[in-house]
């Protein structure tokens, strides 16, 4: 189902035939080196993926992502579980799973001394498709990605953007299925981040499924359809970025305060019956209430009466960084 | 012939990478040259009570263990350039595709392989001037056991850079295999030197069999029990080492 788009979370679930990834139970230990013992990487993960979607696998670092991905990337065996991937079982027939996926790794995985040209021809190459072919899909994939300006020069002389790029042409030279991006944005400036983006949901409206993972919360809400947000090797929650954040009754109230106010301003406002919860946030405090407009004027006099005077007031709609707090106690950018 | 096909592709793109980085030609063609050059002198005192009364017969006996070391600890120290396309992540790149895990690993070690011999090639060249003489059959038939030696210590050195837990337990576990090997083996001097238990401790080690059957082929006795003695067993090492780096290749996880 190609640029389906967004669903509501009470959408009918779709035929059998939509999902194009299904998970049951992924499991993956390491050892951690320390008398025999074991780090839980990912402990049973389900997830289902629709046809045409791009599924967001936001967690802060150490959810699990990159494991989870490498795992069906048929690069590590899992320990538990099982996975179909584009029809194809994942422990029965990893040879045919490599040939339905692409995956690009967080570090991409080219070579200093050889251009993108050649990468892009190796690439194809390795998936068996031969010379002539691989010759005319790398001028192809570099017309695509607009990449023809540098398709000649070494990688090493590429900057991260161009690198990224190139990268995520190789993932997808020989037409997957599904195409695995793992944290694809991390290190770029935001204009190269923003054309990373537009890369992702071009090859959504040609009808490629695609995974990503990140740890940034904008980029799941902006590019995903869907997202599972996961937290020490597991799913918390899953659905929509919207329906997410619909659980979340309510509004935000962002109070920038002095160092050292936080402490005796969250003194003075808990007991407000409006005030649902109340957290530390950068520079101040985060307060969750029902209608932030009508609660702004009693919280200033309320804290006015404490002597308190706040540098700024925002009022925000609740952010996937909250549906995360809500469920876990943590904020993802703070752990 | 999925296998040929993806091998001659690895294989390519290892030469177009040598190519590109030119200084390793320059170093691989100069070292072995030194070594031939900077011994010369003491060749003949040194291996005069083995019967070496010319240089001739001096370079008859170091030639083929100089080639021999060169092919042992060169295919030993290829696991280091394999360090550096790990982190790089293109061995990961590669393992996400169906191409052929075996050649992954053979097409490395074949051009690590074609690069030495091409080294050991310019060595005898190099020794034909003091007076060094081989038969040509006796010279191809060293050539396939230097090329073994070489394929089989790549695919050794490559495995131990897959199954290392870190990067910097390369260099000491490299040394520690390669200097025994070294010593017992006799490479640079024969072991005809050592003292009778020196002599009983390295015939067990594969390398000491190798360097003995080259030096027969090249002191003309190709017919020496030696030299398919030591062509058998290092052909035997040569398919475990390659096989069990092969299931590396396929199912590393770091
Ligand atoms: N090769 C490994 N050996 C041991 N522990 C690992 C290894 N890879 C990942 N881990 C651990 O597994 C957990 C999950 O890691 P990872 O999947 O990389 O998370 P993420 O990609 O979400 O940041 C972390 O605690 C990490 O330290
Ligand atoms: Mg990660």
């Amino acid at each position: 189902m190609p640029g389906a788009g967004r669903r509501g979370a009470h959408a009918p679930t779709p035929a059998r035939e939509f999902w194009l990834i299904e998970t049951k139970g992924l499991r993956k230990s390491y050892p951690s080196g320390k008398h025999g013992r074991t780090v839980d990487a990912v402990r049973g993960i389900d997830l289902d993926v629709r046809a045409g979607e791009i599924f967001g696998f936001l967690g802060p670092n150490g959810a699990g992502k990159t494991t989870t991905l490498r795992m069906l990337a048929t690069l590590i065996r899992p320990d538990g579980g099982a996975a179909l991937i584009a029809g194809a079982d994942l422990l029965a027939d990893p040879a045919e799973v490599r040939r339905r996926i692409g995956y690009v790794a967080q570090g991409g995985g080219t070579a200093d001394a050889v251009s993108g040209r050649e990468e892009l021809v190796m690439q194809a190459r390795m998936y068996g498709i031969r010379k002539a072919d691989a010759l005319r899909q790398a001028e192809d994939a570099l017309k695509a990605f607009d990449l023809t300006e540098f398709a000649d020069r070494h990688c090493s002389t590429y900057s991260g953007g161009q690198r990224r790029r190139v990268d995520i042409a190789l993932g997808v030279i020989h037409s997957p299925k599904v195409l695995f991006l793992d944290e694809p944005t991390v290190g770029l400036d935001p204009a190269s981040r923003g054309q990373v983006w537009a890369e992702i949901q071009r090859l959504r409206t040609e009808g490629m499924t695609v995974v990503v993972t990140t740890h940034y919360l904008d980029e799941a809400d902006a590019l995903c359809d869907r997202v599972a947000i996961v937290d020490h090797g597991r799913v918390v929650v899953e659905g929509t970025p919207e329906a997410l954040k619909r659980e979340i009754s309510g509004d935000v109230v962002l109070l920038g305060l002095a160092a050292g106010e936080a402490g005796p301003a969250a003194d003075a406002l808990r007991g407000q019956p409006y005030l649902h919860r109340l957290e530390p946030g950068e520079d101040g405090l985060r307060l969750y209430l029902d209608d932030g407009a009508a609660a702004i004027p009693q919280l200033l006099s309320v804290l006015n009466a404490a002597g308190i005077v706040p540098g700024t007031v925002q009022l925000q709609r609740p952010s996937l960084d909250d549906v995360f707090l809500a469920r876990t106690g943590r904020s993802i950018e703070q752990s | 012939m999925k296998l040929a096909r993806d091998t001659w592709l690895v294989f390519q793109r290892q030469v177009l990478l040598m190519w590109r980085t030119p200084i390793w030609i320059v170093v691989g063609i100069t070292q072995p040259v030194f070594y031939l050059l900077l011994f010369a002198p003491l060749l003949k005192k040194v291996l005069a009570p083995m019967g070496a009364t010319s240089y001739a017969e001096a370079y008859q006996i170091y030639v083929p263990g100089l080639l021999a070391v060169l092919c042992i600890f060169g295919g030993l120290y290829t696991g280091f350039s394999l360090l550096g396309e790990l982190k790089a992540g293109i061995i990961e790149r590669s393992r996400v595709t169906p191409v052929s895990r075996l050649a992954l690993l053979l097409g490395r070690a074949l051009r690590e392989m074609v690069g030495l011999l091409v080294q050991a090639v310019i060595i005898t060249l190099c020794a034909l001037p003091f007076g060094l003489r081989v038969d040509p059959g006796s010279l191809l038939l060293a050539y396939v056991l230097l090329g073994l030696l070489a394929l089989m210590t790549s695919a050794l050195s490559y495995g131990i850079a897959l199954a290392l837990p870190n990067d910097a337990a390369m260099s000491p576990v490299v040394n520690t295999v390669a200097q025994p090997i070294g010593l017992l083996s006799g490479v640079l001097l024969p072991l005809a030197l050592a003292p009778a238990w020196l002599q009983r401790v390295a015939e067990w080690n594969p390398f000491y069999w190798a360097v003995e059957g080259m030096r027969a082929l090249f002191s003309g006795h190709p017919g020496d029990s030696v030299v398919w003695q030591g062509l058998l067993i290092v052909a035997v090492l040569t398919a475990v080492a390659v096989s069990a780096s092969a299931r590396l290749f396929s199912a590393r996880i770091r």
